[in-house]
């Protein structure tokens, strides 16, 4: 399946002060781990708010994604580069916030190579990285923006878990240049372009009615992405009723 | 027909035999199938849909004079089980989708199953009448009352044969006892009780009483901020009716004995393999996930599935599996894609054949795999229309992993995961097994020689 990057992408500006020479290694033409972990972050933070309005949300999925989500916060905290600043360039092509690739599918020893360390900023190279064998579990490390099951300790209204959404979103905004309107008014297109960009790498052995990853039919539960647009009434509702206040 | 006779060997082919539902350009989303169950002599096979639909099938007496053609299937009952409801509380629709099936053992002429959908489980009774009572005294043709001044005689009304009707009335509704989405539903081997699972508990049920069960197992955190784990299977042991396992999303299975507490939150017996630190990554928790837990019909293993695996436990051992066989370890690369396009979530079931010697599962394009736990071979087979002639033997067929690919293997890029098999069912005694390929239900044999 290769990479959906491989062509036609520009080295980025290295985040955190890494030094771009510094050993991202094999990733000359791929976006870095880092990115790739975050784009897989603003994917499982999209999932968790677009379910389906009208039927009750699968618990157990949603509880995967929240689990993954909090997996990949962790690992950021530890890495030090959950609350830096990225300048990341704003006339990105949405494109890169798609991960499709297999980085994020290889085992950590395959990894361990690319990841930023903790004092990334000193130009370390990744080979310093230490402790990745294994993801620090769920009660290590707590950040209070960490999940979206966690709220504060007014729990069971609507205003302690809209101040929760609002840490959250604060958090991606830092992350992004723009406002949260504008993250999700990005995350809009690449998505629905799911397809357009899929098409794309996937192999030449498509037939007529749409086989291949890409074009799965609506014949299981409907698509999450395709007619819910979030806004945040509806997020407060989807996140209200996963933890049921 | 030797009893559950399955032994992978190259004797053994599976042929196509019948093929149930609409081609596609009637399909409706309605018509997906969601469960499929044969009852506990194979006579009768059940299929449950979207649309909260049942329909049965009932094999054919075996004819003498077409001794190659083992009886068929044929429609005996379809019912409308379910509908469609809406919680006002939580302006959410409850979905129709009937998500299991479970046949209780025949007692008598007639047949009982559960069915359930995300909330409610209903007893259906399903039973034939083929005589009517006619020559009623005191109303006339039509039902209706006549007036009593016209009555002189005493007449008693006379049983007359009539087309065979089969009707399927609903006995019970359990309802109201489920705040999450039922998963499972396991009927007990004393024949009195039963369980219904939810995404965090799991409640025990008289047969007889609609108006209370009994919460056995609650895994809710006091906080669901603190929630990371659900419960996503559950059955009883066949045999003995004080133990049940259920499996999780963490890809734990835990076995529990009511006769321990009222509240069986603390398992008897605890299975989990060890996490393998090389292949860990961001998926290796949702790859994890039991979506099927089963018993084996002896009540010694027990089989679960996850999303990449099926794995064979023995009861008495705890730490790891004994078996683990690849279903499609050619998707290990791709789990990002199908992270993004959902199918990471799918839920697979899979199932024993009737000696416990051979294991089937689905997978993508329609294919679905067996594994024979004797001579560990396995084979992958099709189901589509393509391979639809009565008696056609299946080909094995093969995904290319990489290099070169052979004329009739296809490569992980062209499978289809819009076609995807989640549901089969093996009969309990022989060699036949109903495999559901969205809205189509095919039934395979294997040859008779």
């Amino acid at each position: 399946m290769g990479t959906m990057f491989a062509r036609g992408l520009k080295r980025k500006s290295a985040e955190d002060g890494e030094d771009v020479e510094g050993g991202l290694a094999g990733a000359q033409a791929m976006p870095s781990y880092s990115l790739q972990r975050q784009s897989l972050l603003d994917m499982s933070l999209v999932k968790l708010q677009l379910c389906h309005m009208l039927v009750e949300p699968n618990l157990c999925r949603s509880v995967l994604i929240a689990n993954t989500v909090r997996q990949i916060q962790e690992e950021m905290a530890q890495d030090g580069t959950w609350r830096v600043v990225a300048p990341q360039a704003a006339g990105r092509a949405p494109l890169d916030r798609l991960v499709s690739t297999d980085i994020l599918c290889r085992s950590v020893r395959e990894q361990e190579g690319e990841r930023p360390g903790p004092d990334a900023g000193d130009g370390h190279t990744p080979d310093l990285v230490p402790g990745l064998a294994t993801v620090p579990s769920a009660q290590a490390l707590r950040s209070p923006q960490s999940s979206l099951w966690e709220v504060d300790s007014s729990r069971e209204n609507r205003g302690g878990f809209q101040k929760s959404l609002d840490q959250i979103f604060e958090t991606l905004e830092n992350k992004t240049s723009g406002s949260v309107e504008e993250l999700f008014a990005d995350v809009d297109s690449p998505y629905y372009d799911l397809d357009a960009v899929l098409t794309g790498m996937v192999g030449s052995t498509q037939s007529g009615h749409g086989s291949g990853l890409q074009a799965f039919s609506s014949a299981t539960a409907p698509p999450p992405s395709s007619s819910c647009r979030s806004d945040l009434g509806e997020l407060d509702h989807a996140v209200e009723i996963l933890v049921e206040t | 027909m030797m009893p559950g006779i399955g032994v992978l060997t190259q004797d053994t082919l599976w042929c196509f035999s019948q093929v149930k539902g609409t081609i596609e350009i009637g399909a409706t989303e309605a018509d997906i199938i969601s469960t499929v169950e044969f009852n506990h002599t194979g006579e009768l096979l059940a299929t449950g849909d979207k649309g909260g639909r049942v329909v049965i099938f009932q094999r054919e007496q075996e004819s003498k004079n077409q001794v190659h053609r083992r009886g068929e299937y044929n429609v005996y009952s379809t019912f409308q089980s379910h509908e469609p409801e809406f919680d006002y509380l939580k302006s959410l629709e409850i979905e129709e989708k009937i998500n299991k099936i479970r046949w209780l053992p025949q007692q008598n002429a007639a047949y009982f199953l559960l069915s359930t959908n995300d909330k409610t489980v209903k007893l259906w009774k399903v039973s034939e009448r083929d005589k009517r009572p006619e020559g009623y005294n005191l109303k006339d043709e039509e039902g209706r009352l006549r007036d009593p001044a016209t009555i002189t005689t005493l007449r008693v009304p006379v049983l007359r044969p009539m087309d065979l009707m089969v009707e399927a009335t609903p006995r019970r509704v359990f309802a109201n006892a489920h705040t999450y989405h039922i998963n499972s539903i396991s009927v007990n081997s004393d024949y009195e009780t039963y369980m219904s699972a939810d995404d965090l508990r799991i409640n025990l049920w008289n047969f007889e009483i609609t108006n209370q069960s009994f919460n056995i197992v609650d895994i809710k955190p006091a906080n669901m901020e603190e929630l990371t784990e659900v419960i996503t299977a559950a059955e009883f042991h066949p045999h003995h009716c004080n133990s049940f396992v259920y499996s999780s999303s963490k890809g734990t299975i835990r076995l529990c004995d009511m006769r321990a507490s009222a509240l069986c939150d603390r398992h008897s017996k605890f299975f989990e393999e060890p996490e393998d630190p090389s292949n860990r990554s961001f998926f290796s928790e949702i790859i994890s996930s039991i979506s099927d837990v089963k018993f084996s019909h002896s009540g010694r293993y027990i089989m679960t599935r996850d999303y990449l695996t099926v794995k064979v436990w023995d009861l008495n051992m705890e730490n790891r599996p004994i078996e683990t066989y690849q279903v499609h370890d050619y998707l290990r690369s791709k789990l990002c894609s199908l992270y993004e396009n959902d199918c990471i979530f799918d839920k697979f079931e899979c199932v024993w054949n009737g000696s416990d010697s051979v294991i089937m599962t689905g997978s993508y394009n329609n294919f679905f795999r067996m594994f024979d736990r004797n001579t560990k071979r396995d084979v992958t087979l099709e189901a589509s229309r393509e391979n639809s002639k009565p008696r056609a033997i299946l080909k094995p067929r093969k995904v290319c992993v990489g290099g070169k690919r052979r004329k009739d293997e296809i490569s992980v890029d062209s499978l289809d995961f819009s076609k995807k098999i989640l549901h089969t069912a093996w009969h309990p005694s022989e060699n036949i097994i109903a495999v559901a390929a969205t809205n189509n239900l095919y039934i395979f044999q294997d040859k008779v020689n």
